[in-house]
């Protein structure tokens, strides 16, 4: 149905896909895995038209297949659902117009047409995915599963013979992705051929017939089920799992580290409270899904977010910040996850620079009188530049101009700057190729001594390659073994 | 490989540097050598020009607008609008000259009263921006109203000055005392007046906090993120709170010198200031390149502005022409700042 033959693409320097071969027959559900900057969303965007390949021939039912948009790739066959589903929807609107707003953008579509001709032509498009909602609500009373199914709908439209799947069921709940499946299932036995990118076990054991591992832009392994999943991890990250540790006795981490006892981060829930111990020098990696709390978690031990309920107590005494600044003085640093949004600033403010960036957070501790020593700082940026090997012209270089990777070692070295006590590190791998991760991990592993250091992930292989001991986490800690572990 | 693409790169960057480094002094300069050019025409044309006196008396007249302009390039910064400057100081000058004329204070409770009055109206800007979460401009705006309309109330809409009856009836007795009236007409040395030394004073302050200072840090963190400045420990609130309050200290500082300017309250002293000072602040964004808010900009900006103005009325054009300078002045400073600064970001 799909074949791609022999596809590269470059970035300048960067090598995003090297030869890279692919093929979907009819009613084959291929499922792609590969660890952040592997090459997973070059595939996509090729395939979807975004852009295209450097070299390299695409077929689609045996013809070539060279589609200029995204809007041409879908007339030619190929519709693709994407992960963040906020760019592909209008929550004001009525579920009903959400479904054909395609239609409203196609010339062949008449000025006018009438409600009730609207609401019949969107019934049949939410019939495809079995959608059985009201139409006339707007989009936003809807639950996000629900809204996915109306991406898939809408997907679906135009009976596409190939559709791309990224990350279907990242922030959806397993009943909520069976959902999905039951959906796709359908289309499977219509003969539509689909390209699902997911690292979920759950996902790969319901839906894949076949799974294609990328790594480096190349592809590495084609493996048919039943699947070896801790291998196909192996092959993602091209290194042996680490095997995860015993949990630690309170005793030996009392007055060493991080003890969390019976903490709860939803008032009104009967989620199971939370409690873990963190020893110094030991990386904890809380792996799960998108909307799990882990963000709220990490919020919570920075001190930004109210305890519900539970006691946190750091090195044998009670830890109850009440401030970002007070966690900050006290060695308790958090790194956000999306940096733009949570840690750097825009080009507009006249110090985002490296050095700038960099010494935000210490202004008060390092320039007490209030004047800012500039070479101070740039002494403090220029080992932070060493450390990290960020990629620049210097300290005054202005973040912006960074690559992602670099601009990531920029938000991490400022989180060494000062000696911390705890690390929290909230996905510190997004947006990130494989070599700059591979750089932050080595840097993070050199620098844990002596410091807690809690990461959380979604992308369970990003866990295995940084810490110590990985913690499923949804809403709470589950107790779970490795195999439960990957399917997170 | 990955060895000769960096060099690739760098020298890329390089070649690069170097095609946009002549633009990007244009761009430095680009306001600053308009107006040696502009001041350059106007000797030609109008030798008086020139003159030592006539330089004072331009950044005399230059001196409210661009103090307010400072105010509102700092709240700019703080990512806000404070759109209440020009209300703020006309209600200070009727403040000051009602404790002047009308309850007999001496200079020093004329200005103190002034600047009670600045700070109160930041206070409520800032609590209104920070604690009921207002936008900046729409709460701004509302103070702009309600000071407009506060300034009328006590002289029952008029002016003020000795010999005023006010609305219960009763005239006015009291007089400007020469020290006060000095803040706005004395020259220091016979050459320097006194407006454009308290300006000069207040712009150094200014520079040197915003720029030079890690609380200058935290007032631009704030205004370019402030998830990411609250995050690395900033009180962000505080900083706006303190932003508004300095606009309207500043403010109000201008509005004792149009009182001592002008001898008397006026009520329709604050009329353009506030346009005007708006105008100031965003011509400073091309100043420099700094494609930003900054202090010494925005007292560039209105001092350009003044030179303009000036120059022209010298050379005998009607005065109904000034507004229409101006927004040409202010539209060509934006597109120059925007569009260029676009290229140059890539």
């Amino acid at each position: 149905m799909l074949v791609a033959r022999s596809v590269s693409k470059r970035f300048g320097p960067t090598v995003a896909l090297d030869r890279f071969d692919l093929s979907i027959a009819a009613g084959e559900v291929v499922a792609l895995m590969g660890a952040n900057g592997a090459g997973k969303s070059t595939i996509v965007k090729i395939l979807s038209g975004v852009y295209p390949g450097d070299s390299g021939s695409l077929e689609l039912h045996g013809k070539p297949y060279a589609p200029a948009s995204p809007q041409e790739a879908k007339a030619l066959g190929v519709a693709t659902m994407h992960q963040s589903i906020a760019d592909s929807v209008v929550p004001a609107l009525s579920v009903a117009d959400n479904l054909l707003l395609d239609r409203f953008n196609h010339a062949a579509t008449p000025w006018f047409v009438g409600p009730a001709a609207r609401l019949e032509e969107a019934r049949s498009i939410a019939a495809q995915v079995g959608l059985d909602v009201d139409l006339r609500a707007p989009l936003y009373t809807l639950s996000l599963a629900t809204r996915q199914l109306v991406t898939l709908a809408r997907a679906l439209a135009d009976k596409p013979a190939v559709l791309i799947l990224d990350e279907p069921t990242a922030s959806l709940s397993s009943a909520e992705a069976e959902r999905l499946f039951t959906a796709l299932d359908t289309l499977r036995k219509r003969g539509v051929a689909m390209l699902l990118v997911s690292h979920r076990l759950n996902d790969l054991k319901r839906m894949a017939d076949r799974v294609v591992i990328v790594r480096d832009g190349r592809l590495v392994a084609n493996l048919k089920p039943p699947l070896d999943f801790d291998g196909a991890i192996e092959t993602m990250i091209g290194r042996a799992l680490p095997k995860t540790r015993e949990r630690r006795t309170v005793a030996s981490t009392a007055n060493q580290g991080l003890l969390v006892r019976g903490l709860k981060l939803f008032p009104g829930t009967d989620s199971p409270p939370i409690d873990f111990d963190a020893a110094r020098g030991e990386i904890v990696a809380f792996a799960g899904p998108v909307g799990g709390g882990k963000s709220r978690l990490a919020r919570t031990l920075f001190g930004i977010e109210p305890v519900v309920a539970g006691t946190m107590t750091l090195d044998g005494k009670p830890w109850h910040p009440r401030s970002a600044a007070e966690a900050i003085r006290s060695g308790v640093f958090l790194v956000g996850e999306d940096r733009w949004n949570t840690s750097l600033f825009p080009d507009s403010v006249p110090f985002a620079s490296i050095e700038g960036t960099l010494s935000f957070p210490f202004l008060s501790r390092w320039f007490k009188a209030g004047w800012i020593n500039r070479s101070r700082e740039r002494r403090q940026a220029e080992s932070a530049i060493k450390r990290f090997s960020i990629r620049c012209n210097g300290p005054e270089d202005r973040v912006v101009n960074l690559s992602g990777g670099n601009q990531q070692k920029v938000v991490l070295a400022r989180s060494h700057a000062e000696p911390a006590r705890v690390l929290l590190l909230d996905e510190p791998f997004q947006g990130v190729d494989a070599g700059a991760r591979a750089d932050i991990a080595d840097a993070l592993r050199a620098s844990a001594a002596g410091r807690v250091t809690l990461v959380f992930v979604s992308a369970i292989e990003e866990a295995f390659e940084v810490a110590d001991r990985v913690l499923r986490f949804d809403r709470s800690i589950i107790e779970t073994s490795i195999e439960d572990l990957a399917g997170a | 490989m990955k060895l000769g693409a960096s060099t690739e790169a760098t020298s890329a960057v390089g070649t690069e540097f170097r095609r946009t480094s002549i633009r990007t002094q244009l761009e430095r300069s680009g306001i600053l050598l308009l107006l040696v050019i502009l001041g350059a025409v106007f000797t030609w044309r109008e030798p008086a020009f020139l003159s030592v006196d006539n330089l004072f008396s331009i950044l005399q007249a230059a001196s409210i607008v661009a103090l307010l302009a400072v105010g509102v390039s700092i709240t700019l910064a703080v990512g806000g609008f404070d759109l209440s400057v020009g209300s703020t100081a006309a209600t200070a000058q009727m403040a000051a000259s009602y404790v002047l004329v009308v309850w007999h204070g001496n200079a020093f409770a004329a200005i103190a009263a002034c600047l009670a009055l600045g700070v109160g109206a930041g206070l409520f800007n800032g609590l209104l921006i920070t604690r009921l979460r207002v936008p900046d401009q729409l709460a701004t705006l509302g103070t702009l109203f309600l000071l407009a309309g506060l300034q009328l109330i006590p002289t029952g809409g008029r002016s003020l000055a000795t010999g005023t009856i006010l609305p219960d009836g009763t005239q006015t007795t009291g007089s400007f005392p020469a020290a006060f009236l000095a803040l706005g007409r004395a020259r220091w040395l016979d050459v320097v007046p006194v407006p454009v030394i308290v300006l000069a004073v207040v712009t150094l302050i200014a520079v040197f906090v915003m720029e030079f200072t890690r609380w200058g840090r935290v007032v631009y963190a704030t205004g370019g993120n402030e998830t990411a400045a609250r995050l690395a420990g900033a009180p962000t609130a505080r900083y706006r709170v303190a932003a508004y309050v300095a606009s309207g200290v500043i403010a109000s500082l201008g509005g004792a010198l149009i009182a001592a300017r002008v001898g008397r309250g006026d009520v329709g002293a604050g009329n353009s200031l506030l346009l005007d000072a708006v105008a100031a602040a965003l011509i400073g964004y091309a100043v420099w390149g700094a494609k930003r808010p900054n202090v010494l900009g925005s007292v560039v900006g209105a001092v350009f502005v003044g030179v303009l103005l000036n120059g022209l009325t010298m050379l005998n054009a009607p005065y109904y022409m000034q507004d229409f300078i101006k927004g040409a002045l202010l539209v060509g400073a934006l597109a120059f700042t925007f569009s260029i600064g676009r290229q140059a970001t890539r």
